[in-house]
């Protein structure tokens, strides 16, 4: 089906039920539960998970492909990210003309950047994305303000053009008047609750589109020659083919997932902050793809939820939740818990996060879907290694990547 | 004239600081080929070794001075440190005084011990891994330790002052004939450069004409050679990495009085230092401190003023744009080797 | 409109949680059973606190969280009541608010806007908050505020200093308690002026974002106003950690103030700098070369140690203030956790005490009946003197204090002290002033 085979087919309708049910897989515990604050099937958190895992499943493409590593990426998400609040702010808030846009500008940004520093390869290719990046965010905090809002970030003001604007359109952004933070239904089941929001939802069907694209450049010739480059470039070049062209194709192509989720991030929150820019951003989508899993398709998604994850949910548990969780224990020993688990919520999220980092590449060598397969193994008792399915078609072990 | 002079011995000090922890940087690249983002919080940690050492000498007691009260009403209690009590105020206050120089006492088996550990439980296990691996593992350390420094001394920068004798300025320029005042530079900042110059001297001294050197040397240039003469590399880069650890939490410690520490310092530093060794070229260590020297000297010249009317930002951008014209005209940086880290 | 944007979880916390064990399992989508965003239901009502956890700012954005559980105390009746015995409304009754019981949750602005907006979201969204603030930048402030306005929630400041707040970015659903950068310079310039005199040089420094900008427009106006000459204005990237390069050009000029617009780490490193570079001690045509910072912030002095000494500056609010309502806030602050509160804790603190007296006399919790109550709203008894929330642009017009750095601190919390308490009249402006011109208020928006 859809130039699949039937063990991909299989894959793609997994991962397509999975996202689809992502409102309410993510919302495990009833309200007002204790554990209700592990809930994350909340739309703004929903939105950034399939918006991360955009961005991670076209970097994948790059470095997982061809392992060239880029520490620029966050410039096109920043790219993408402008260029839809410009359209908002020149046209209308319709994120038709913004989004098809920004993947074109973070294109042409990516091929001139990838032009340059393709030149180089390994670290010093890194350095120079890096460089690139650094420098475009430095300038969009303070020289470029007009163009980018510096500190604040481009938002929309009342008294721009925005010539497109008919008088019932709604004022945030939308697709076709489809309202993206309005919720098209919130369904209360017993103590449960969950949210099906519009925004995402687009997010989501776009991510399956980009996923799907993915999962075919993965199973092409073209996605063979990139592995060819990982494998040994200098053997390549010997048989008289020329890397760069394909290089600079995987780069461009990761440079535009990265500009459409940016792009998106604008049509979910119509506001581009320059932070998106920095080197952490960079740092942070190589941190998601070597987290989930360098090369495998569901990998880098995983990666971007589990990091996402943290940031949000970890961060809000304060002191007052932790004495409410622990409230049963006795006085002194309440205190001493929730002193300890203090280190780890709150303010001290970073800590969890870097110290999950080290146990995740310490013990799963091959990421989080190493740690998957290792559970599925469990399941599966008796069958050998070689039966068990590789639904994340981990590309050493591909025997079917020619077809 | 005046003004290019000055902001020349800007960029030695500014160049001090990239070229030592660039050097150590490029120790564990070129000797472990491990790329290690926690070195920025080793520097980080050399700095608090500083703060600690100063906190360490003033624990104090407190007595009550009924005479005085305190924000709350409540009678004033004075800190005075024990030192100050075992050794009379004088000698006391000057012990704390000279906090900064005593912490590189303090500091060097201390960061020798995290190199250690860093090295035996973490780094060992992963020569052998992708640098994918190398990097999310080092991240991950790097993000713990600023984290845990953060939980012991807040995020605020603490003031950790050079002692009183290094305080205030030299007059250059009256040596050189011009008017007083015009050219003048802390000395701090310049004791802050011989130290780096010493520290990278050393460093070079006992790799040139220590036979542990040569064999370190030798690691560098072809590893698996020097295995199978049977010589135990496992071990010697152990030293190495303690020795990496130590330059760059002396840099750190030294540093302290320049720019007051806080738990980011290493993060804020990381980014560079690698721009600076890679500019440097991998695996070269003339390229490193070559490099952190040329990049800290053309930094200062960016920020001047009539350079900036001219360039707008360039100054935010400068360090960037050479590493990218360099990289493009020299493939393998400044001084680089051919097949180091290149695929 | 049909559906609510965003979610009415203070519904369910109490209503759903209660039925779930009687009730077959129904569903129903969403009806508009709350008549605005997030409108308390049960027996509590939530509010948001979205601070710097992370990042440079972390220390101020936990003395702030301090204080909102402080607040949160006082509000439901707990400790000792702080500055509600000497608020001068009385409409608070330690029942919390409007008869509900004060809740709240926490979260990580890491003083970026993409993150700030994504904590405050997940406040509205998954918390059912009715109301955020907090917050020590002002970019964050100026994003997170936007978000309010869309989200229809009410959004209180925190400590942000920048003209924009309620200048160019102004919203109808934000409030700011803290002064800014034009009310710094209209307060800091005749004092500069009375001390080191009418004919004076200045320098600027400036962190090249939009606050330092504000700020360096503010002052040069305000001491350009009364004599003094602007040499130059030099803008440093945010990123700088070394100051030297900034600092040595100085040297060249006949400049004879050098103006810090500098925050947080830039403002403790940029002044350490200068003091290493022995600007204190030059004179220039006979006279004292001087350094000003002009937004003074205690926690961050710190950082500068002994170089703060003698420095003068302005802030919203000091501890050692001896009106009663300073000293009630003091005491209760100091006895719950050591240390006296900085002006970060005081003015979210403050935030809190107005947003709730608001709520009780408006006899909701509706944005839009907020908005109604604090507009014009003038109070007293909250440590700055008689203050007025104006109208026009939401912007809290009370004294402004001018301070210097103290040369023998007592104690290491005690590195100010208050050379002036400014008028309030004196940094009153009009609301269409140019560097606040621009904006719209736009309508209160009650979501839902």
């Amino acid at each position: 089906m859809l130039g699949l085979n039937k063990k991909d087919t299989r894959f793609l309708l997994i991962v397509i039920a999975l996202t689809l049910l992502t409102p309410i897989i993510l919302q495990p515990f009833p309200e007002g539960s204790s554990l209700a604050q592990f809930n994350a099937g909340y739309p703004d958190l929903m939105q950034r998970f399939a918006i991360f895992g955009i961005f991670a499943i076209g970097f994948n493409i790059l470095f997982g492909l061809t392992g060239y590593l880029s520490f620029g990426h966050a410039a096109f998400l920043g790219v993408g990210s402008y260029t839809v609040v410009w359209m908002y702010k020149l046209l209308d808030y319709n994120v038709i003309w913004g989004l098809p846009l920004a993947i074109i500008t973070s294109g042409l940004f990516a091929l001139l950047i990838g032009f340059v520093s393709l030149r180089r390869s390994g670290i010093y290719f890194s350095i120079l994305t890096l460089a690139f990046a650094q420098m475009s965010y430095n300038l969009a905090y303070s020289v470029l303000t007009p163009i980018t809002n510096g500190e604040t970030g481009l938002q929309v003001y009342t008294d721009d053009v925005q010539i497109l604007m008919g008088a019932n359109e709604p004022q945030s952004p939308h697709f076709f008047g489809i309202v993206m933070r309005e919720n098209f239904w919130v369904a209360d089941i017993g103590a449960w609750e969950f949210t099906f929001n519009n925004g995402y939802y687009f997010s989501a069907v776009i991510a399956i589109l980009a996923f799907y694209l993915s999962l075919r450049i993965f199973r092409s010739p073209f996605g063979l020659m990139l592995r060819a480059i990982k494998t040994n470039q200098t053997r390549l070049n010997y048989t008289g083919l020329n890397a760069r062209p394909y290089t600079l194709a995987a780069f461009v192509i990761s440079g535009m997932y990265a500009g459409l989720a940016g792009g998106l991030l604008a049509a979910m929150d119509p506001l581009a902050g320059a932070e998106r820019m920095q080197w952490t951003a960079s740092g942070e989508v190589v941190l998601m793809t070597i987290l989930g899993g360098l090369g495998t398709m569901m990998g880098p998604v995983l990666g971007a939820g589990f990091i996402k994850y943290f940031e949000n949910i970890f961060s809000k548990i304060n002191e007052q939740v932790l004495r409410q969780w622990f409230g049963f224990l006795p006085d002194g020993l309440e205190g001493a818990v929730v002193w300890v688990a203090e280190y780890f919520v709150g303010s001290g999220w970073h800590l969890t996060s870097g110290l999950l980092f080290m146990l995740v590449v310490i013990f799963l060598p091959g990421g989080l879907v190493e740690g998957g397969q290792k559970l599925a193994g469990l399941f599966k008792r008796g069958k050998s290694d070689e039966d068990i399915d590789d639904p994340e078609h981990q590309p050493k072990q591909s025997p079917h990547v020619a077809e | 004239m005046d003004a290019i002079l000055l902001q020349i011995l800007n960029g030695l000090d500014k160049g001090s600081a990239y070229a030592l922890i660039a050097l150590g940087l490029t120790l564990i690249f070129g000797t472990l080929g491990v790329v290690n983002f926690a070195h920025g919080a080793l520097f980080m940690i050399g700095a608090f070794c500083a703060v600690s050492l100063q906190r360490l000498l003033s624990l104090s007691f407190e007595t009550v001075d009924p005479t005085r009260t305190d924000f709350l009403g409540n009678p004033l209690k004075v800190k005075t440190p024990y030192i100050e009590s075992w050794f009379g105020p004088e000698t006391g206050a000057a012990i704390i005084d000279w906090s900064v120089p005593l912490a590189i006492l303090f500091s060097i088996p201390i960061m020798l011990l995290v190199g250690f550990i860093m090295e035996r439980g973490l780094i060992k296990h992963f020569y052998k891994r992708p640098h994918a691996d190398q990097i999310l593992v080092t991240f991950g350390l790097a993000i713990v330790l600023q984290e845990l420094v953060k939980h012991w001394f807040g995020a605020n920068p603490i003031q950790t002052g050079a002692p009183e004798a290094f305080k205030g300025s030299f007059d250059f320029g009256v040596l050189l004939g011009f008017d007083p005042n015009l050219i003048i530079y802390p000395y701090w900042r310049m004791v802050y450069f011989g130290f780096a110059a010493v520290i990278v001297a050393a460093v070079f001294a006992f790799l040139q004409f220590t036979t542990f050197g040569m064999v370190v040397r030798a690691g560098m240039a072809d590893r698996e050679t020097v295995g199978l003469l049977g010589i135990n590399i496992d071990k010697r880069f152990t030293i190495m990495f303690g020795l990496a650890a130590a330059v760059a939490g002396l840099a750190g410690v030294m540093y302290a009085p320049i720019n007051s520490p806080n738990y980011h310092m290493g993060m804020d530093f990381l980014v560079l230092s690698f721009v600076v060794v890679v500019v440097g070229g991998m695996g070269s260590l003339p390229g490193a401190v070559l490099a952190g020297f040329m990049l800290g000297i053309l930094e200062s010249f960016a920020s001047m003023n009539w350079i900036k009317s001219m360039i707008p930002g360039i100054d935010q951008i400068i360090i960037y744009l050479v590493a990218i014209a360099i990289l493009l005209t020299r493939p393998r940086g400044l001084m680089g080797r051919k097949g180091v880290m290149e695929d | 409109m049909s559906n609510s944007n965003f979610t009415r979880r203070g519904v369910l916390k109490s209503g759903a949680v209660a039925g779930a064990g009687v009730a077959l399992p129904t569903i129903f989508t969403a009806s508009s059973a709350a008549a605005y965003t997030n409108e308390p239901m049960g027996s509590s009502v939530t509010l948001g606190f979205n601070v710097p956890q992370s990042g440079p700012y972390a220390d101020e954005g936990a003395d702030e969280l301090r204080a909102y559980q402080l607040a949160v105390e006082h509000l439901n009746g707990e400790g000792d009541g702080g500055m509600m015995n000497t608020f001068s409304s009385k409409a608070l009754q330690g029942n919390g608010i409007l008869g509900k019981k004060v809740e709240y949750v926490t979260g990580d602005t890491q003083t970026k806007s993409d993150a700030a907006r994504a904590s405050a979201k997940s406040m509205i969204e998954k918390d059912g908050a009715v109301m955020i603030t907090g917050g020590s930048s002002s970019g964050v402030a100026i994003a997170v505020q936007g978000l309010c306005q869309e989200a229809g929630v009410i959004f209180m400041a925190g400590l942000t200093h920048s003209n924009d707040t309620t200048g160019k970015d102004k919203k109808a659903n934000g409030f700011r308690h803290f002064f800014n950068a034009y009310m710094s310079g209209a307060a800091l310039a005749p004092v500069l002026a009375a001390r080191y005199g009418s004919d004076r040089k200045a320098y600027h420094l400036t962190a090249d974002y939009t606050w330092g900008w504000t700020q360096e427009e503010s002052i040069v106006a305000s001491t350009e106003a009364l004599g003094w000459e602007t040499v130059n204005t030099v803008k440093t990237p945010l990123a700088a950690t070394d100051f030297s390069s900034y600092i040595t050009p100085v040297l060249q000029t006949d400049a004879d103030v050098l103006v810090l617009n500098h925050y947080g780490g830039n403002m403790v490193n940029s002044l350490t700098n200068a003091v290493q570079f022995g600007l204190r001690e030059k004179q220039v045509n006979g006279r004292n070369f001087e350094i000003v910072v002009p937004l003074f912030s205690r926690l961050m002095a710190r950082g500068a140690g002994e170089n703060i000494k003698g420095i003068l500056g302005s802030t919203n609010w000091h501890w050692s203030l001896t009106d009663e309502g300073s000293q009630a806030f003091v005491k209760s602050f100091g006895t719950k956790y050591g240390f006296p509160p900085s002006q970060a804790a005081h003015t979210v603190y403050c935030q809190t005490l107005l947003y709730a007296d608001a709520c009780e006399r408006a006899g909701t919790f509706n944005p839009c009946g907020v908005v109604e109550a604090l507009e014009g709203f003038e109070f007293d008894g909250l440590g700055n003197g008689k203050t007025t929330y104006r109208a026009d642009d939401h912007q809290c017009f009370k004294d402004v204090l001018v301070v210097r750095g103290k040369e023998n601190p007592t104690s290491e919390f005690d590195l100010l002290e208050v050379v002036e308490v400014t008028p309030v009249e004196q940094v009153t402006y009009d609301p269409n002033h140019p560097m606040f011109a621009g904006g719209n208020l736009g309508a209160c928006n009650e979501g839902a």
